[in-house]
Order: structure tokens, then C-alpha cells, then sequence
């Protein structure tokens, strides 16, 4: 034993400073050196020791590997730094060094071995374990999967990108009828259908191609026994790792039922039950696509049965039906081969839409054959019906471009057909549809013109011929546009009447008129002025129209037997039942009835006798017949005044009071004087004016007369009525 | 300690749930490669070879990620010492030596740890190893997706919301990329834990190192294990939202708050990574 004792905490100190990070140890400089210190003082001790024991310093490598030493480092710069501390003290302890330091390098190499394999071996445990977990949970995904994949209600088949089918379910091979060996056998591409797309395809090849991942369409296959499978088809395309495409999973679901009744609701939708034939809304389809084609002219027949409601009424609506369908049948086969659309627009109302109607003639001679067709006797339950038909026909170059348009003129065209008297064609004439329109645009505004007092009365004198006396007048309604333009009664007043409005006009006239008549009387006094006004078949038709008058007459306190009332010829001579017991209220009232343009109709005199009329109104061609110029029929002027002589006899001889229109000119004044006509009227005597002008007419001889001799001729006692 | 999110690197494919990330040994791990710096042996062929071309790049990375762990213990002895007991680990990696519940529970038994990560191998290896630990418990999970992780019945049952938590995101944020807006959902880990929390993250940066740049770039490779966003201080700092910054700031790893100035080593204010701690008040 000899030499300097080592100093343990010298060596932890430069140990310390020669191993701080050539390992990773979870120990600060202060806590390393604590720990090394208690090392280097068992290396120390150790290494002073009498017995030599290999354990301790072997035991202090394996502790260094458990502070995490494991750098080789660590090691090689723990064994300089213990031979530099121990090597000193004393040569003669050079074989105790190289034991203590083989002790030490053995005891760290040993301690890493068994760490490194440790932690190898618990790592690869690990690893291992994460690896089961994995497959286990893939393996449950797997069999998740094919649970799915088995027990789907919607099929599934997974095909390789060459289209060969290497998985089907169940539940497709229920839906195509084919085990699955017959289907995987064949590629995708055999299970085409004549209505795929090429753009179904397109993006299969797409698909295949990688740049579309999802593909979703209705398709349809053939089943092994024939019949057709419709399907909601969806394609997925599935990538391998490196995103390449690897596979393409089609999910099919059977919408065969859905497609059917989607079809059969579809062509219910177009179609018309009774008939069968294309309806309403599919015939519009097909016009309007004709109409795109700016070139093309289609035109249409606009066919409605005449007097199918008499059919229907009288043989029930069975009969009625039954007549359609065979109709429609017949039209369909008449006409459809040749490439015209045959459609139902409801009722007895049918169209031929007939694609190229450039040519007028042939679209009559289609519409002629509808005609024929119609015609032919249909036999239904043992009667034997013959039916007509009225057609309009119209093509593109004059109806108009739109199809709601077209429509439009076809149908006031078969108004034209109907109203020109049935089982006929009539063809589109555009200034009668202006016409008709502008009388259509007028008859619009008549009830806003009520409202807004447009219409005004002007008044024509009635003039006693046999002393010139303005006795009474004629109200005429006139009507002042909002524009400014006036307009006649001719030109209004037949729209009023097919609208009904003449009931409220007519209302508003007769007050109108009595209200002026009590007002001139109201200023003058004297004998009452006779206020005639005009009153249309349908006024008296309203069973309220005696109460209409009465209630005029009250409000104005105008007396009865001063109102007189117009009607016409004809108005009076059809009137039966109702109107005829109205004109005899009024009658009774006191009121004057007149027969207005006296000689245009039958002029039954001797029915007249029936009725409660007081006085003729003789029509303007019977005294523009009188004087020179005058051409009204057979013998000349001279015929005519014979008979207009007798006519002012027979109404004298009935009790009827006699009064001329159209006096235009001093010799028919005079002639109608000398012919004992009762009253006239016209320009020649006063024009019709506003009331201002009138007034001051009334009730004396018109200037005019007053220079003028009454002619010769004897004069005549006016009938009273 | 080392943890990564979702592979980006290596395949780039989103099809079928394989082999998870990390159960394969042909393919290496974060987890593995950073177990191989700090001279461990739970690794691989395949990840010695990765961790080899990294430090080809960056030779001092073996110090480099000591001084990391170093500065986890640091760190952690800190909140032990402020009476925090409660500690999330997200991306805690394989353990290796001077794990938190070690450090932990040197100074409160008592206290809980919960390690989180997302290799399945590194999740399966702490689970062996804490199968007798008390109070430490380790569940695989995404970090990113925050209500997982904190809905996690474990999680749910070992803390105690109403007490501080400390939450260590330790080497792992460089792993994750912007597109994951990291800031959002590291706020969100404290969105409703108690006053006195803390945030602690360390995160590798390249400012000053050019090397650091190349190993970045060897991560951003093909076969990496996880593609690598370094970070700059400044961009670190935020991540720390408006907890309360404690000192001394985000600095370099082995300059944040050294137990004496022996234990700075000389090049420390080059280190290639930064660190910092915040507390919620």
C-alpha cells in the first residue's frame, strides 16, 4: 500500500464534467455530481480495498446505465477520467486499475445489453400488441363490412378497373335473376342497355381514368329472363394507397316500381283519360317546340263539335262519352299516320297541330277531312248519331309567334266557323281578329265609362208636321272617350247589349232624359215635351224593368204619358211570354211604346193590332225613298209614296200615331206633310243637340218652317193613342 | 419526449384504415426516431435509419433534444413547486427516462398525470410501463382534436375541472402545419379550465440555424414520419393567446430559467428551439 490517498469527491467533480451530455440523464449538474460522487466513492474504496471484489465496480458501470448512460461515450470518458485519478497512486497498483477499470467497462457493457434488449424486447411487444389492435380492429371493420356487404338490401358489386366484376352481393343477384358466378364471368361492359347514354359511359371511362370519384345515374339492365330492372345506380371509385384507381363499387338500388309509375304518371299527365289521345298540356309541349324552329310554319286546326250538348242532354252523358272516343279514335287514324298530332283540349273541343302548314291549301284540305271524318255516322247503343263539327284553322305566319297566341286566333277563327253557321271551316283573317279585338278592347271599358260618366244624351226635336211644333224629342246616347273621340250609339251600343251593361245604361238614359224634359219644364211651363227614348230587347227582358221606369218616372216627377219608349221591329215581334206582359205594364203605367224603324222587318201590321203600341217610327229608307234620287225599289219615288201613303192609312186606320226619320230635305218635309204624316224628325227639321240648343225649339214652330207654306193637301186629324 | 400528429408524409392517402401510423417497424415514428436521439433502444431499423439522415444535417441534435428534456423537467418541477397536480401530456412520445409522473410524483405522490399520443406503439409501450404506476394513465388520441381529448371518459374522470391544470405541449406543435390552426386549438385546451392553469409548449425553430432548416427539410421528405413546421419565436409566443406570459418570455429551451448558471452550456442562445410557460389568472 502506498502512494496519495485519491480524493472521491476530486474524481465525481471532473467525472461530472467529462460525461455531462454524452448521454441523456434526467439529472441537473448539481444532482449528477451528487450521484456520481457516491460512485467515485465505492470506485475509491473499491480500489483501496485489501480483498479485490470485481462486484463493486462492476456494479458501478451497471449503475451508470441505469442513470441512462447509454452513449459508449459515457463510458470511455468515465474510464480516462478514473485511470487519470487512480493511476498516480502507485505503479504497484497498476494490475488493481485495470481489473477495477475491466470491472466497470464489463459491468456498463453488461447492464446495456440487458437494457437495450429489454427495451427492445418491449418495444417489439408493443409494436406487436399495437399490431394485433390494429388487425383486430380491421379484422371487426372487415367483418363489419362484409355483413354489409352480405346482408345490403341495395346491391353491390365491386369490379376491377378492366370491368371485370370480381364481388356481387345477394341482393344484386336477386335483382338481375343471375347467380353470382354467372355475373362475376362478366365484365361491366355486358351489362349495357339501349338506354344508357354514351355520357353514362363517358364517365365510367372517366371513373377508370381517375379524374371522376363519383358517379351517380339512373340506369336500366336487362334481367336474365328479359324483362328490365331500373336502377338508381352510384359508382365509386376506390384509390390504393398511392391514390391510384383500383376498384369501382357500384351500388344499385331497384327503383323499377318508382320508374313505372313515374312513366305511367307522366303519360297520365299528357294524356287524356276518355280518349287516350295527347292532352292539353302535351299538345302545348309539342307547339311550342314546333314554334322554336324560327323556319318552321306549323299551323293549327281548332275543331269543336256542333251540338254535342244536345247529344249528351238527350242521350246522357254515356252516349256522349262513347261519341268522343270514337271520334277521337277516328281523327287519330285519319290523321295521325300522316305525322299530325291529334290532341283533346277538353269538352267537345279538339286540335290537329300540323307541323308544316306553309301551305294553305293542304292545311284546309286536313282541316276538310276533320270535317269528313266528324261527319260520318257514329253508332252508339243502337242510335245512329250524326254529328258536325266547326273548325278554325290558323297557321304561325298569321296567328303570331308564341303559342298561347296561336291558340288565341284559333279560337276566335272557330268563333268565326260557329257563328257563320257551323259544320265549316273558316281560316284566320287578321283585320276581322283586329276587328274583333278593338270591339273586344271597347266592350272591356263600357262599365269604367258608366262609372265615369262618360256618356252624355243629346236630343233630336220631334216636329208636328201640320204646324211645325217641336212637340218632343228623341234622347240619343253619345259617349266621350277619355281620348276625346266621341262615339255614336251603333258603335257601342250592340256591345253593351251582349254584355248586359245596356240594363244599367239603359237605366241611367231614362233617368237622364226624364230628369232633362222636367227641368225644360220646370222653365218654360206649357204644354210637357214627349221624351222618347230607345230601349233594347234585353232591357225589357229584366223582369224588373217596369219597376226600372216607374222608379225613373218618381225620382224625376216626370208624368207617364210625356215618357215614350222605342223598341224595334223586330225586338217587339219576337218578344213572348214575359216581355210582352212588361210592355203592358207599361202600357197600363200610361207610357208610350213606339215601334222603332217601322219597315225593316216582316211589318206584320195586323200583329201590331195585338199589341199595346201607340206609334210608328217609319225606318229611313222609306223617306229617303221620296223626291228625286230617290231609287228605293220597284216603281220609283211614285211607288213609294204609294206605300207609305198606305201604311201612315193602316196605322191611322189601327189608331197608331205616325212619325218619319231621315227628313233630310224640304220635299220630303212637304211630302210627308201631305201624306198626313204625324210627326217628323231629322236634319232637315233640327239635328240633334245638346240640351241648351234644344231648349229653346220646344214647344213652337222651328224658325225655319215658320217662312215655309205648309202645302197644299188636306189635312189630317193626328191619331191619338 | 416526442409525440406527432396525423401522417402526412407518407403516403398521402386517405383510403382504407390499414396499418395505423406507427405500427408499422418498416416505417419510422416520431415517437421512435426521437426515443433513438435521446440513446434509447424502443426503436427500429427504420427509424435509426431516419434519425441518421436527420443528424447528417444537424449534428448536435442528441444534445439538442436533452436539453428539451432537460427543460420538461425544468418545467414541470416549477408547477409542482406552484402546487399544480394535475397534468395533461399531449404527445408524450415512448418513455424513456425522467418521464413527467416520474418527476411528478418525486415531489406529490399524489398528483395525476395523463399522457396522450397518437402511435398506437407508443400509446401500447406507456401502458405496459404504467400498469403500476398510480395516478399516470396514457390514452391515444389526436391532439388537434381537442373535445375528443377532453371528453375522454379518462380524462373526464382524473381531473378535477373546478382545480388548475398544466397542459405540456413539448416538442409536438412542430408538427403540426397551419392549415390545423394550432393557435385555435391550443386556446380551446384552456378555454374552460380553472384560473391558475398553465400552458407549457417547446417547439423546435431554425431562427439563426441553418442546419435546423435542413433537418426541417429531411422531415418534409418522403419516408419521414411526420412532416415538421418550425417556428419563430414570435410566432411562438402567440400560440399562447392571451394567457399571462410568465418569465422569462419565450427564449431558447436551455435559457429558460437554467437551475444555475453551470447548466447553460456555451451556444445556448443559438439553440435551435424555443420555449415558454403561461398561466391563466
Amino acid at each position: 500500500m502506498g502512494g496519495d490517498r485519491v480524493d472521491p469527491a476530486a474524481l465525481a467533480a471532473d467525472w461530472t464534467t467529462a460525461v455531462l451530455g454524452t448521454s441523456y440523464v434526467s439529472m441537473n449538474r448539481r444532482d449528477l455530481r451528487r450521484y456520481l460522487t457516491g460512485l467515485a466513492t465505492r470506485l475509491v474504496a473499491s480500489f483501496d480495498a485489501p480483498e479485490w471484489d470485481r462486484t463493486v465496480a462492476a456494479g458501478v458501470g451497471r449503475l451508470m446505465v441505469a442513470a441512462h448512460f447509454t452513449d459508449a461515450r459515457s463510458l470511455e470518458r468515465t474510464l480516462a477520467v478514473v485511470a487519470e485519478h487512480l493511476a498516480p497512486a502507485g505503479a504497484d497498483r497498476t494490475s488493481r486499475l485495470a481489473a477495477l477499470q475491466g470491472a466497470l467497462a464489463a459491468g456498463y457493457a453488461e447492464a446495456l445489453r440487458e437494457r437495450t434488449l429489454a427495451e427492445q424486447e418491449r418495444i417489439s411487444m408493443a409494436a406487436f400488441a399495437a399490431r394485433v389492435a390494429a388487425e383486430e380492429a380491421r379484422w371487426a371493420s372487415e367483418a363489419r363490412y362484409q355483413a354489409v356487404f352480405a346482408g345490403a338490401v341495395i346491391g353491390i358489386s365491386v369490379a376491377e378497373l378492366d370491368g371485370r366484376i370480381v364481388q356481387v352481393n345477394e341482393a344484386l343477384c336477386a335483382m338481375l335473376g343471375y347467380d353470382a358466378g354467372e355475373i362475376a364471368a362478366r365484365p361491366i361492359y355486358e351489362f349495357m342497355h339501349p338506354y344508357d347514354t354514351s355520357d353514362n359511359w363517358r364517365q365510367v371511362r372517366e371513373m377508370i381514368a381517375g379524374t371522376v370519384d363519383h358517379l351517380r345515374m339512373e340506369k336500366a339492365y336487362y334481367r336474365k329472363d328479359g324483362t328490365e330492372l331500373w336502377t338508381d345506380l352510384v359508382v365509386s371509385l376506390i384509390r390504393d394507397q398511392a391514390g391510384e384507381p383500383r376498384y369501382l363499387v357500384a351500388m344499385v338500388e331497384d327503383i323499377t316500381e318508382r320508374h313505372l309509375l313515374q312513366t305511367r304518371l307522366q303519360h297520365q299527365a299528357l294524356h287524356d283519360p276518355l280518349t287516350g289521345l295527347p292532352n292539353r298540356a302535351l299538345f302545348f309541349d309539342r307547339l311550342e317546340a314546333a314554334l322554336e324552329d324560327e323556319y318552321g310554319v306549323p299551323g293549327v286546326c281548332y275543331l269543336d263539335l256542333d251540338g254535342f250538348k244536345a247529344v249528351n242532354d238527350t242521350l246522357g252523358h254515356d252516349v256522349g262519352d262513347q261519341l268522343l272516343r270514337t271520334i277521337a279514335e277516328r281523327l287519330r287514324a285519319e290523321l295521325a299516320p300522316e305525322g299530325h298530332l291529334v290532341a283533346r283540349m277538353g269538352g267537345d273541343e279538339f286540335v290537329v297541330l300540323v307541323e308544316d302548314a306553309s301551305d294553305p291549301a293542304h292545311m284546309r284540305r286536313v282541316a276538310e277531312r276533320a270535317l269528313e271524318t266528324v261527319r260520318r255516322p257514329v253508332r252508339v247503343e243502337g242510335n245512329e248519331i250524326r254529328v258536325s263539327a266547326s273548325i278554325g284553322i290558323v297557321g304561325r305566319d298569321q296567328g303570331g309567334s308564341g303559342a298561347a297566341e296561336l291558340m288565341k286566333a284559333a279560337d276566335t277563327t272557330l268563333y268565326w266557323a260557329k257563328n257563320d253557321g257551323r259544320s265549316r271551316v273558316a281560316e284566320f283573317d287578321r283585320d276581322r281578329h283586329r276587328t274583333d279585338v278593338a270591339r273586344f278592347e271597347l266592350s272591356a271599358q263600357l262599365p269604367e265609362a258608366l262609372r265615369r260618366q262618360e256618356f252624355f244624351l243629346e236630343y233630336q226635336p220631334l216636329v208636328r208636321l201640320c204646324d211645325g211644333v217641336a212637340t218632343g224629342v228623341e234622347a240619343l246616347v253619345r259617349w266621350r272617350r277619355e281620348t276625346g273621340e266621341r262615339l255614336g250609339p251603333d258603335r257601342f251600343i250592340p256591345l253593351a247589349e251582349e254584355t248586359g251593361l245596356i240594363v244599367a245604361l239603359g237605366r241611367w238614359v231614362l233617368t237622364e232624359a226624364c230628369g232633362q224634359a222636367r227641368r225644360w219644364h220646370d222653365a218654360h211651363g206649357g204644354e210637357r215635351p214627349l221624351m222618347s227614348v230607345n230601349v233594347a230587347a234585353r232591357q225589357v227582358r229584366e223582369p224588373d224593368f217596369v219597376d226600372d221606369v216607374r222608379a225613373a218616372l218618381d225620382r224625376t216627377g216626370w208624368p207617364a204619358g210625356a215618357l215614350q219608349l222605342e223598341l224595334t221591329e223586330s225586338d217587339v215581334m219576337t218578344a213572348g211570354g214575359g216581355p210582352l206582359e212588361t210592355l203592358g205594364a207599361l202600357a197600363d203605367l200610361g207610357v208610350r211604346i213606339a215601334i222603332d224603324d217601322f219597315g225593316t222587318g216582316y211589318s206584320n201590321l195586323a200583329y201590331l193590332r195585338t199589341l199595346p203600341v201607340h206609334e210608328l217610327k217609319l225606318a229611313g229608307p222609306f223617306v229617303t225613298g221620296i223626291g228625286p234620287g230617290g231609287r228605293n225599289g220597284r216603281g220609283g219615288t211614285a211607288g213609294t209614296e204609294a206605300v207609305l201613303s198606305s201604311v201612315i192609312g193602316l196605322a191611322h186606320t189601327l189608331g197608331l200615331s205616325v212619325t218619319a226619320e231621315n227628313v233630310e230635305t224640304a220635299e220630303q218635309h212637304g211630302r210627308l206633310r201631305s201624306l198626313g204624316c204625324d210627326t217628323g224628325q231629322g236634319w232637315f227639321l233640327a239635328p240633334p243637340a245638346g240640351p241648351a240648343r234644344v231648349e229653346p225649339l220646344l214647344g213652337r214652330p222651328l224658325p225655319r218652317l215658320r217662312r215655309s207654306p205648309v202645302p197644299g193637301g188636306e189635312r189630317r186629324r193626328p191619331a191619338t193613342g | 419526449m416526442q409525440g406527432s400528429v396525423e401522417n402526412e408524409g407518407r403516403t398521402g392517402n386517405d383510403g382504407r384504415a390499414d396499418v395505423p401510423a406507427g405500427v408499422d417497424p418498416t416505417q419510422p415514428s416520431v415517437a421512435r426516431v426521437y426515443d433513438y436521439y435521446l440513446g434509447g433502444s424502443h426503436n427500429f431499423e427504420s427509424d435509426r435509419v431516419f434519425a441518421q439522415r436527420v443528424l447528417a444535417q444537424m449534428p448536435d441534435l442528441v444534445s439538442v433534444a436533452q436539453e428539451n428534456r432537460a427543460f420538461l423537467r425544468r418545467a414541470v418541477s416549477y408547477l409542482c413547486a406552484q402546487g399544480v397536480d394535475q397534468f395533461l401530456d399531449l404527445g408524450s412520445g415512448i418513455p424513456t427516462v425522467g418521464n413527467v409522473h416520474e418527476v411528478v410524483h418525486a415531489v406529490n405522490p399524489a398528483a395525476t398525470v395523463v399522457y396522450v399520443d397518437h402511435d398506437p406503439v407508443a400509446v401500447t409501450h406507456s401502458t405496459e410501463l404504467l400498469r403500476d404506476v398510480p395516478h399516470a394513465d396514457v390514452i391515444g388520441g389526436d391532439l388537434r382534436d381537442v373535445r375528443a381529448i377532453t371528453g375522454h371518459p379518462l380524462v373526464r374522470d382524473r381531473f378535477d375541472r373546478r382545480r388548475p391544470v398544466a397542459v405540456l405541449l413539448v416538442s409536438v406543435l412542430h408538427f403540426v402545419g397551419d392549415d390545423d390552426g394550432p393557435a385555435d386549438f391550443v386556446g380551446e385546451y384552456l378555454a374552460d379550465a380553472a384560473r391558475g392553469s398553465h400552458l407549457v409548449i417547446s417547439h423546435a425553430s431554425d431562427e439563426g440555424r441553418p442546419d435546423a432548416s435542413s433537418a426541417q427539410a429531411v422531415y418534409n421528405q418522403n419516408r419521414s414520419p411526420n412532416r415538421m413546421r418550425m417556428r419563430t419565436g414570435a410566432e411562438v409566443e402567440k400560440l399562447f393567446g392571451d394567457l399571462t406570459l410568465l418569465d422569462p418570455g419565450v427564449v431558447r429551451i436551455p435559457l429558460w430559467r437554467p437551475d444555475s448558471p453551470d447548466d447553460v452550456r456555451p451556444g445556448a442562445e443559438l439553440y435551435p428551439g424555443v420555449a415558454g410557460m403561461a398561466r391563466k389568472d
